[in-house]
């Protein structure tokens, strides 16, 4: 079984969405051992001793993620469905890309129907900015 | 109650007092549009009325009525109602409302009002009877002050939740909250607020679900599980009103999870889609995967339909041959062959636009429990009470015991106005004789859609020694919107062409006339349906229309446009178009754009204006290409969509709107062949990604007084023709066939 399926079918964690099954549109998207992956494409067998992260487990206690936090503060989403794989796919991204460009920010491929591009390359850009003054 | 009036007296006053207001303000259309129960404004005691409840530390909870699809009515209908009832914004709590079909004293009824998404009308609908709520909510309260204070009503005031006293007491609503519930209703109409009292209506509001989004936390359809459910899965016959002739499911029984595997039909050819859409074999498992592996193991055999031979290029070829004939004429003014024979030149072009599938990123979801007089369905929609309907058709249930939980909706674009999948979900509950949780696929979505119709778009003009537009010619052969939906009151062009939209009442000499294609394909709204449609067609041709007269693209426009006054518009978004807002946004876009600066560097500006639904829009283009590849550098539209309830939400509609547009203009099209459907997944079907969309749309709003029309439709039309228009500028290609990207390749 997917790890998709498994995360929302057996352990009901249904922030991850269903969008293609065939990791086209990214809706999916989770970390494993830290980097973003899609999870309907990953088999729960290919997964041992690995440590997964879901949306669900990226804030922490008391904080969000500055990734989810730049998104609440540029107002990005519309109907929300992509969101979650989109805030994965960012935070892997700032990872890698610290100080993104215009065209790092591009090369993400999650699906968006509504549109929302514009206002999530604004809350890359913010994040980045945040995460880079809360570790200089 | 210890003010010794009945509940019943209590309810029978308000609905005498405050209904005539309601029926003043709505009308002829209330039958169509039914309003809140009047006297559901103020009939509890520890709410006030349906959409108000007021906690003990005086967090106020406001009930959102509308099916929230990305269009932001979870945050706009609720902040109508919070300026009237004068609450904090920032300690509004706003809840899901179920669907409100109940039996009232008179007979069916809504107790919330309408709850459908279509047609952009939510906000202005709500502007009228929502802010009512609001408003009698509050006077109760204020009522409930007086008396504690042996006061006069209207020497008291209200701020933020509190209730004022002429010294400056403040008093909270939760403290007034049960003994309002117990006062007499207002008998005359309630005043509303004047605009520059208001508090939140107009200032920016963020989603009010954004938190719970951005954590996993938000339910959409998808991820509602019920006890006891089991997951459906459909293997759909793929050609078009094709039968299953035969299958085996040997293999699929041995999948583990797997629990059931059964045929149930599809409509008949011919008659009204009013359960599922297509024939299929139901496997019925545990969880989502063990159902998918069983479908997959399916060996099915079955017959084509009657549309065996229909294909893209048949339906083509059909319009070709029907544009001979001379169709159904949809407005005819003046004397267009006078025009023509008088004309110094006669400017002709061909458009065409393909089918579109929705594609919402949730695809069709649907949790249904039968039990013998109830019902129950969880799920994402856009026609609660098309739901509501289908199920009583389908189960026998009456409407009032069928329990209608709406969850937020992964998108909507007019796909969920129809209830297919609620009825095949449905049908698949009753043959299991279990709660089901129907699932659906991207291949299934992209094959089993109704699509926006297919058309070609034949457009003449007739030109004068001065370079004016004497006459005006729009033949457009399409397979048209109302196929198989049981309706007989609608003309053979709706769906496809509004009479009254532009260039009529403006041009003396102007045929429209429409030439029905048969076709098998499903056919049904996608956000701003008929606008999307023919504005490509429209909109390009103004274009052409000035490069072959040498004008300037946007004077042709306004002096098109003239005088500013209003003309007669008959259809969805009139009764009124006015020509000077609609000249108002094309000459802010241009501005914004700097249409008057030459560019020498291959990059060019295209524009479009439209009137979509009671707004009015422009958009405008620069764009390069080089190498082949297209490259939008700047994007904006301006907007006139009346008053503005929530900029941010209007804002995010109009950039949503016109990527929405953009990613459908460049890529999208769904092709038929030999009656199947050829596309399946985000692969053939390819939804714009980030690379490709400028990095900002630049959204000009126009202040105004006027009354607020909706923001998710209009800011879609006018984006397909003002790209191919830029595109010509930059390249001297002029397409005329969508997508854009197909075309340019063949072209360059």
């Amino acid at each position: 079984m997917p790890l998709l399926w498994y995360l929302r079918d057996v352990l009901h964690l249904t922030g991850s969405k269903f969008g293609c099954g065939l990791g086209q549109c990214g809706a999916c998207t989770v970390h494993v051992d830290g980097k973003a992956q899609r999870s309907c494409l990953l088999p729960m067998n290919s997964l041992v001793g690995k440590q997964v992260t879901t949306i669900e487990g990226i804030a922490s206690a008391s904080d969000l993620h500055a990734v989810q936090q730049a998104w609440i503060d540029e107002d990005v989403p519309q109907c929300g469905y992509c969101q979650a794989g989109q805030i994965m796919a960012a935070i892997d991204l700032l990872k890698r890309k610290p100080e993104p460009t215009d065209a790092d920010i591009s090369q993400l491929t999650n699906l968006c129907r509504c549109g929302t591009y514009p206002r999530i390359r604004k809350a890359v850009k913010r994040a980045a900015a945040a995460l880079a003054g809360v570790k200089p | 109650m210890n003010s010794g009036i009945s509940r019943r007296q209590f309810i029978s006053v308000l609905l005498t007092a405050s209904g005539a207001l309601v029926v003043g303000v709505r009308s002829a259309i209330a039958e169509v549009h039914p309003t809140v129960p009047m006297d559901l404004l103020g009939d509890a005691l520890t709410s006030l009325g349906a959409f108000v409840r007021i906690e003990r530390n005086n967090r106020i909870v406001i009930g959102a009525r509308g099916c929230e699809i990305g269009q932001g009515v979870m945050t706009s209908l609720p902040m109508l109602l919070a300026e009237e009832l004068d609450a904090d914004w920032s300690r509004v709590k706003v809840e899901q409302l179920p669907y409100g079909y109940e039996l009232g004293p008179d007979g069916p009824r809504n107790r919330y009002g309408d709850q459908g998404a279509g047609g952009s009308t939510s906000v202005s609908d709500g502007w009228k009877d929502l802010r009512q709520a609001g408003a009698v909510a509050r006077w109760l309260l204020v009522e409930a002050a007086a008396a504690l204070w042996q006061l006069p009503h209207d020497r008291l005031s209200t701020e933020s939740g509190y209730v004022i006293h002429p010294d400056g007491t403040r008093i909270p609503y939760a403290e007034l909250v049960e003994r309002a519930a117990e006062i007499l209703p207002p008998t005359d109409a309630v005043p509303l607020k004047k605009p520059a009292d208001f508090r939140i209506i107009g200032k920016p509001a963020k989603t009010v679900d954004a938190r719970a989004i951005v954590t996993g936390r938000a339910t959409f359809g998808i991820d509602s599980y019920i006890g006891g459910a089991l997951t459906a899965v459909v293997l759909r016959c793929p050609h078009l009103d094709g039968t299953l002739l035969r299958f085996d499911d040997k293999e699929t029984r041995k999948v583990s999870g797997v629990r059931d595997v059964f045929a149930i039909e599809g409509p008949k050819p011919g008659t009204p889609f009013d359960a599922n859409l297509a024939a299929g074999i139901v496997v019925l498992a545990d969880n989502t995967w063990a159902a998918l592996k069983g479908r997959q193991k399916i060996v099915a055999e079955w017959t084509p339909g009657p549309w065996a031979s229909e294909s893209n290029s048949t339906l083509e070829a059909s319009a070709d041959e029907l544009l001979k004939g001379s169709g159904t004429p949809v407005r005819v003014d003046g004397d267009l062959a006078k025009a023509r024979k008088s004309a110094k030149r006669v400017i002709e072009a061909k458009y065409h636009v393909p089918f579109l599938a929705h594609a919402t990123m949730e695809p069709p979801h649907a949790v249904v429990k039968l039990e013998a007089d109830h019902a129950l369905f969880i799920g994402a929609l856009q026609s609660p009470d098309g739901a509501s309907r289908i199920i009583n058709a389908l189960t026998g249930i009456p409407r009032e015991s069928i329990e209608i939980r709406m969850t937020r909706a992964g998108g909507g674009f007019g796909r969920r106005l129809e209830n297919d999948y609620v009825a095949e979900a449905v049908i698949i509950a009753k043959k299991a004789g279990k709660p089901v949780k129907l699932m659906w696929t991207r291949d299934d979505d992209l094959q089993h859609d109704f699509y926006r119709p297919l058309g070609v778009h034949r457009m003449a003009a007739t030109i004068d020694k001065k370079n004016l537009v004497t006459g005006f010619a729009h033949d457009c052969a399409a397979t048209p919107r109302y196929y198989r939906t049981g309706r007989t009151d609608r003309p053979v062009f709706g769906g496809c062409l509004e009479p009254d939209d532009f260039p009529a009442g403006l041009i003396p000499n102007l045929e429209k006339r429409f030439f029905a294609i048969e076709s098998g394909l499903p056919r049904g709204w996608w956000r701003a349906p008929l606008h999307t449609f023919h504005a490509f067609a429209v909109q390009s041709f103004i274009d052409e229309i000035a490069v072959e007269t040498k004008q300037d693209a946007v004077e042709l426009r306004l002096k098109m446009l003239g005088d500013a006054r209003e003309l007669d518009y008959h259809g969805h978004g009139g009764p009124k178009f006015d020509t000077g807002r609609l000249a108002a946004v094309l000459q802010r876009c241009a501005e914004a754009i700097e249409w008057k600066r030459k560019r020498t560097d291959g990059r060019g500006v295209g524009i479009a204006c439209h009137f979509t639904f009671g707004g009015y829009a422009a958009h405008a283009f620069e764009v390069s290409v080089e190498g082949g590849e297209l490259q939008i550098h700047r994007a904006v539209v301006a907007i006139d969509i009346g008053r503005v309830i929530n900029p941010l939400g209007v804002e995010a509609m109009m950039m949503g709107g016109t990527i929405d547009g953009i990613s459908t203009a460049l890529n999208l099209a769904i092709t038929v062949k030999e009656g199947q459907i050829q596309q399946s997944s985000y692969a053939d079907y390819p939804v714009g990604r980030m690379v490709q969309m400028p990095n900002d749309v630049e959204v000009l709003i126009t202040p105004s007084e006027l009354e607020p029309v909706g923001a998710g439709e209009m800011g879609i039309p006018s984006v397909a023709p003002a790209l191919a228009n830029a595109i010509y500028a930059a390249t001297t290609v002029r397409v005329r066939r969508l997508p854009i990207l197909a075309e340019l390749k063949r072209r360059l």
